[in-house]
């Protein structure tokens, strides 16, 4: 598996990184040698096997129905680049 | 199988012929919980802005999730509601994209492990037919904060309240046919919901919205290209929603045209849909399980033992009335619609006659309660009020007549039936004595017409009027019937 240049400006997009057209072909290198290198698992024959999802055999972990958290807006807020009130500010989005 | 077979009166008429729509939906429902899927912030609508979030519904670094076990518990037994299988072991996903009413940036959801599987709900027209539509799949997943653009010229506010809340998604099959069938699907859906209380399905507050996704096909062709209209959040504005978007699409292809396959909004003020994504902008979810999350696993003695404290349903409830009470589809169906009524009517009905019962609370009550916009958990009257005077019909103590003008007084005034009937002299007269003698009293006033009535029997009822006038009302009706015609010799 690899990628192409359209791919890396395309993945660049979905995750709101800005990437320039300089910086295209390295990451291209980088994310194709990482590809490459977890491509050595597909030599193991998995067939037949379940996926492990923890290595230990655990239960999730859940808890009751209380309200135990919030009612600390200044908290929350408190790194916004911008706020107001209580509100996160962010450039305007509107569909 | 269902829906085989095309119904013509549903379909839709265009320039070139019939069209049939077909329509699946995704239901978003809000889980009844007192806090949120993964943290221990409050769900409570209309807290003040960002006070109802945790570090965890914030995303803030570092933060780990904790399934809420009630929620898990809410799913398990809506999916029993609707007959459906329940996985043993699901898995959470992450669905990534980027909003910024969502900080963590991807959304906790259910992709190919859902918790529920298929099962099915049984849905009443007002015809009297039923359908039965398919339920593909119910997962669990987060939902996202909400942005307001009204507040600032070039930016728009954030309130991360509702981000974390638990919803349902609830998936059907593509076997709606028409915009009723779309309206009565999601009123059944919220029906059960609300009975089983996972959901309290109040569309206001946005605890359960619809995308709706609607083609159209030549019937008997394969689907055609679908559309999906995203959160519709009125029962009134699905059906219309599924109209105008038909419509729309048999009007694009009788012009030769194509449909795209797209996201679309419906806006109920101008009653259109309109493109809402642009398809460079298609989304790429990149789902995969949830690092943070094990997966979620329970035993079939957790389901059983929901399923033991299920309450009855209403398609259970429905034909219990309709066998324990003799009432007709439609008055059982009317009164099973909410729990609260079904509730109000057994009371009612509780070691009286069910039919007597059922037409006082549908007709009567229903229909005063409407008069005034209340519904039956604010009604003036109540079960036992009702019920007495139910009571006093069937024992031939007041008339049917009579029973309304009492039923105002308690509806308006309240207080025990039975006195108001003793205390303002409304009972009916049932004493012979008294009706023979305003019998008498008026054929002895009028002579002529006593010897005209003789031949003409149709006179009887000018009668029964005037001894009706005579005893205020009170007498009962039929007991002066007889009298008369003895006395003047009919039969």
């Amino acid at each position: 598996m690899s990628v192409d240049q359209a791919t890396v400006r395309r993945i660049a997009h979905l995750a709101r990184i800005a990437v320039t057209e300089d910086e295209v072909p390295h990451l291209q290198g980088e994310l194709n040698a990482i590809l490459d290198f977890v491509a050595q698992l597909d030599e193991v024959d998995v067939a037949g096997v379940e996926p492990m999802t923890s290595v230990t055999p655990m239960a999730m972990k859940k808890r009751v129905d209380e309200v135990t958290d919030g009612f600390y807006a200044d908290r929350v807020t408190a790194n916004a680049p911008a706020s107001d009130d209580h509100f996160f500010i962010v450039p305007k989005v509107v569909e | 199988m269902m829906n085989a077979t095309v119904d013509p009166k549903k379909l839709i008429k265009g320039a070139t012929g019939d069209w049939e729509v077909v329509i699946g939906m995704e239901i978003h429902a809000q889980v009844t919980s007192k806090s949120k899927l993964f943290s221990g912030a409050s769900t409570d609508f209309g807290g003040d802005q960002n006070s109802h979030v945790s570090l965890v519904d914030a995303a803030m670094p570092g933060m780990l999730p904790v399934i809420n076990e009630e929620c898990v518990r809410q799913a398990v037994r809506t999916g029993l509601g609707l007959e459906a299988e329940i996985h043993l072991r699901s898995v959470f996903d992450r669905k990534n994209y980027f909003y910024p009413d969502l900080p963590q940036g991807y959304q906790i959801s259910q992709y190919k492990y859902p918790i529920v599987g298929e099962g099915k709900v049984i849905v009443d027209l007002v015809d009297g037919s039923q359908i039965t539509v398919g339920i593909e799949r119910l997962h669990l997943e987060q939902d996202a904060g909400k942005s307001l653009h009204d507040q600032h010229p070039t930016m728009s506010y954030v309130d991360l309240n509702r981000s974390g809340v638990a919803l349902m998604e609830i998936v059907s099959k593509p076997d709606l046919r028409s915009a009723e069938e779309a309206r009565a699907y999601v009123t059944k859906l919220r029906t059960i919901m609300r009975y089983l209380g996972t959901c309290d399905g109040n569309m206001d507050e946005g605890s359960l919205r619809a995308d709706v996704n609607v083609s159209v096909r030549r019937p008997g062709e394969p689907l055609g290209t679908r559309c999906e209209i995203k959160n519709v959040n009125s029962i009134r504005f699905i059906g219309q929603a599924v109209d105008t978007e038909a419509r729309r699409q048999i009007a694009i292809i009788e012009d030769g045209g194509t449909i795209d396959q797209e996201t679309r909004l419906f806006d109920p003020a101008k009653g259109e849909t309109r493109s809402m994504r642009s398809k460079e902008e298609a989304h790429d979810y990149r789902y995969f399980p949830d690092p943070d999350l094990l997966p979620l696993e329970f035993d079939q003695a957790f389901v059983d033992e929901l399923k033991s404290h299920l309450p009855e349903l209403p398609d259970a409830k429905k034909a219990r009335f309709m066998a324990d009470y003799s009432l007709p589809a439609y008055d059982a169906g009317v009164l099973v619609a909410e729990r609260v009524q079904a509730d109000y009517f057994e009371a009612v009905a509780k070691g009286r006659d069910g039919k007597t019962a059922a037409n006082w609370v549908i007709n009567e009550l229903f229909g005063r309660l409407n008069k005034e916009g209340k519904d039956v958990t604010t009604s003036p009257v109540s079960a036992d009020q009702l019920g007495a005077i139910v009571d006093l019909i069937s024992n031939g103590t007041i008339s049917g007549k009579m029973a309304k003008d009492l039923f105002e007084i308690v509806f308006t005034e309240g207080g025990d039936p039975l006195q108001i009937v003793e205390q303002r002299g409304m009972k009916q007269v049932t004493d012979t004595g008294a009706i023979e003698a305003a019998v008498d009293a008026v054929l002895a006033a009028n002579p002529d017409k006593a010897e005209q009535a003789k031949t003409k029997p149709g006179m009887l009822g000018w009668f029964v009027g005037q001894v009706m006038k005579e005893t205020g009302g009170k007498a009962n009706p039929q007991s002066v019937s007889d009298l008369l015609k003895a006395k003047i010799g009919l039969e």
